[in-house]
């Protein structure tokens, strides 16, 4: 009997223990059986720590974006969008951390797509995110070689890579001196953050170098640059014709100051994508007048979708920023250029799969087949602001081009004529060759249009 | 010759803006032993709170004296809640609270002041002046001289006031100064006050060559190379250990990162720092400690 009741006694203490467990994961399945009403997409963000004065007002164009979507558009297709934001304060372990707890979805809504804001985290997510069928989308940083899609079926280096960056870069430079011919003999030194990002550049600037005969300088700035006298110092004395800053953080306007006093023009100096914000070249003060930088993202708060995000969100106090000043700057357009390709994706794999919360199978078989052109960005608001993308199983980038700004001293003008294009058809074939390198090495077998067609059935 | 000149002139003028970081160092290990991880934190929190004041429209000086305020402040209440109740327990445990602090005063100074990024002019031009045969930067001369005037400054204090000879006392044998009446606590609360005035110091010549941001905490990552050459208990050495350090990266980073292709200051310092270890383990100027074991 003492036996029994104890046995009893147990049983009830374990049914006790684990109910509080075990219901709540039942009404999960419930409700993952039945189509969720909205879809969730979660957001590694960054807004605290040394780059929270970046990542703010990236959250800001990104969540103002998804409110404006709910709001006046009733979500993509009559399915309202909800997100979660995960602290990752920029670094790999925390952004690993932040995937791993997000990528089981949410409410019974899938998770579509991963923006894991951050290269190093990138990185570190690329095999993980394939195994987990869920795409990370990467707008103007990520692996290059990921542009190739049959072997990097998850990741998506859209819109422009550094490798883009750097020969549209280097386009820009022949559109001043007089075109392409002229770029013989010139001496072009980069000054890159000393990481794999800031060496990122070093292969396609080489191969560039080559092709027009230009002198191809490289100059390493160790993290995180607060003092860059020496490397100035190289520069004044080897007197190079243009200079390419590829920095992050603090190291813009640090190189910029001291540009100006070591006495370089600082209207031949053009930043990459992460020197080219007003976060970047405020700090500098007056000496960064005429300061240039390259970007997929322009500044501007006259694009009509912005208008419009203006007239809904921010002028009903709904906004996301906390300072308004950051409306239409570089980061805040980024965040809504980025949340556009991802939404336009979910909408375009929609039309496939059907109006509901998606799984990031289907969303990446939206991504590879998103088309992004002029008519459509003019529907949407977006013409002059996003450039036109067509993506596919080969090019997970797709568009391949930046603006060029310039700084007047208060804000941002667009300097060159529309988009600067990149020499892709001289870049892909590397890019392609790496890729092929990259699968052998881990042992991937790249996939065809047609498998990958087949497996999307 | 000049170019050789121009880059350590300009690297000695890096040390002298390390140097600056480093003394709010020794000061406090001076008074108590403790190697105090906030100070990048403080110098952070002393800009971020001197450029949101003028920001504000609030005159140059009173933000000046607001911002001191404040780091006084925070020093009292380091000292009342931090330091007090850890009296007598080891270094690492004092060590490992400073590091907790440095957290709190960063996240704290984030999430009251905003994480933005702001433009400090101090109004000195920063373009280059002509001496002789080569170029310096007019911003890094004024830094220099603020430098030195800091240096001179804290040496009448600890030489010429009573609390400096107390602190000096404290430093030498800390039983011995208690059992003559000197009161640890409000020594304490003085030099974190001192060091958060040398910490608005540097964040203010440093706030202004980069932009008042978050990263202002990682000039502190050249500093300690900077006291292991120089030595932890000496204001002096800071600034030799500076110098020392600004002129080796300066000329290493020219002359030998091309041969390594790369750049080498991210270690060269520290490297400088280990020799110095293994030479002469406290430093330049630093006090060598006999103990029995």
């Amino acid at each position: 009997m003492s036996r029994l009741s104890r046995v009893l006694g147990a049983a009830a203490l374990a049914a006790s223990l684990t109910a509080p467990f075990s219901l709540p994961s039942a009404a999960f399945a419930q409700e993952a059986g039945a189509p969720a009403a909205k879809q969730y997409i979660p957001l590694a963000t960054y807004r605290v720590g040394a780059y929270a004065s970046s990542g703010t007002p990236v959250w800001g164009g990104t969540i103002d974006y998804l409110r404006y979507l709910n709001e006046v558009e009733g979500g993509i297709n009559g399915v309202k969008l909800t997100w979660e934001e995960c602290e990752t304060e920029w670094a790999v372990e925390k952004g690993v951390e932040c995937y791993e707890r997000l990528k089981g979805g949410r409410d019974g809504s899938p998770v579509p797509l991963f923006l894991p804001h951050g290269d190093p985290i990138t990185k570190a997510l690329t095999e993980k995110s394939a195994a987990d069928k869920i795409p990370l989308l990467t707008t103007g940083y990520g692996r290059t070689e990921a542009i190739d899609g049959r072997v990097f079926p998850y990741s998506f280096t859209v819109l422009f890579s550094f490798w883009s960056e750097a020969s549209s870069a280097i386009n820009y430079i022949a559109e001043q001196v007089g075109g392409k011919d002229k770029l013989k003999g010139l001496k072009i030194a980069t000054v890159y953050h000393d990481s794999p990002y800031g060496k990122e550049t070093q292969v396609p600037l080489d191969l560039l170098a080559k092709t027009y005969g230009f002198e191809n300088i490289q100059i390493a700035v160790p993290h995180p640059g607060n003092d860059q006298s020496a490397q100035w110092a190289r520069i004044r004395q080897i007197k190079p014709d243009w200079v390419f800053l590829r920095g992050w953080g603090v190291m813009t306007p640090v190189a910029i100051k001291t540009a100006a006093k070591t006495g370089f023009p600082v209207d031949h100096i053009i930043g990459g994508i992460w020197s080219g914000s007003e976060e970047d070249v405020r700090p500098a003060g007056s000496v960064g007048k005429g300061y240039l930088a390259i970007t997929p993202f322009p500044a501007g708060a006259e694009f009509g979708i912005l208008k419009k995000i203006k007239a809904a969100i921010v002028d009903q106090g709904k906004s996301d920023l906390k300072d308004l000043k950051s409306f239409g700057s570089v980061y805040y357009n980024s965040g809504v250029i980025e949340t556009i390709i991802a939404v336009e994706a979910i909408r375009t794999a929609q039309a496939r799969f059907g109006k509901r919360p998606l799984t990031g199978e289907e969303t990446q078989w939206g991504l590879e087949h998103l088309v992004l052109d002029e008519a459509r960005l003019k529907e949407l608001g977006a013409d002059g602001l996003v450039q036109p993308l067509r993506l596919s199983i080969k090019d997970h980038e797709g568009g391949g081009a930046g603006k060029v700004l310039q700084w007047d001293g208060a804000k941002w003008n667009i300097v060159s004529k529309g988009w600067v294009k990149s020499d892709r058809e001289l870049l892909l074939p590397v890019i392609y060759e790496r890729a092929a390198a990259y699968a052998r090495e881990k042992g991937i077998t790249p996939r065809s249009e047609d498998t990958a067609e087949a497996s999307a059935k | 010759m000049s170019f050789f000149l121009e880059t350590l002139a300009g690297g000695l003028l890096a040390g002298v803006m390390y140097a600056l970081v480093a003394i709010g160092f020794v000061l406090i290990y001076k008074a108590s032993g403790v190697f105090n991880f906030a100070q990048g934190a403080m110098v952070l929190c002393a800009a971020l709170t001197f450029v949101t004041l003028t920001e504000r429209d609030v005159p140059f000086w009173l933000a000046g004296l607001i911002t001191l305020a404040i780091m006084v402040t925070l020093a009292v209440a380091v000292e009342r809640v931090v330091l007090r109740p850890l009296v007598n327990r080891s270094q690492i445990t004092l060590f490992m609270a400073t590091l907790g602090l440095s957290y709190i005063i960063e996240g704290g100074s984030q999430f009251v002041m905003g994480a933005s990024v702001h433009e400090l002019d101090l109004g000195i031009s920063d373009l280059p002046v002509a001496i002789g045969p080569i170029q310096l930067s007019s911003f890094d001369l004024v830094a220099a001289a603020s430098a030195g005037a800091l240096v001179i400054a804290l040496w009448l204090f600890f030489e010429r006031t009573r609390i400096g000879v107390s602190l000096r006392a404290v430093a030498d044998d800390p039983q011995a100064a208690l059992s003559i009446g000197i009161r640890l606590p409000v020594l304490w609360a003085t030099v974190w006050a001192v060091a958060g005035f040398v910490a608005l110091v540097a964040g203010l010549l440093w706030g202004a060559r980069q932009g008042v941001q978050f990263s202002l905490t990682f000039v502190v990552l050249k500093a300690l190379p900077v006291l292991i050459i120089g030595g932890f208990t000496s204001i002096t050495g800071a600034v030799v250990g500076g110098l020392i350090v600004g002129a080796a990266d300066a000329l290493a980073e020219i002359y030998l990162g091309p041969l390594l292709g790369g750049s080498v200051s991210t270690w060269f310092a520290y490297g400088l720092a280990v020799a110095f270890l293994l030479v002469r383990p406290a430093g330049l100027f630093g006090e060598r400690a006999i103990e029995r074991v």
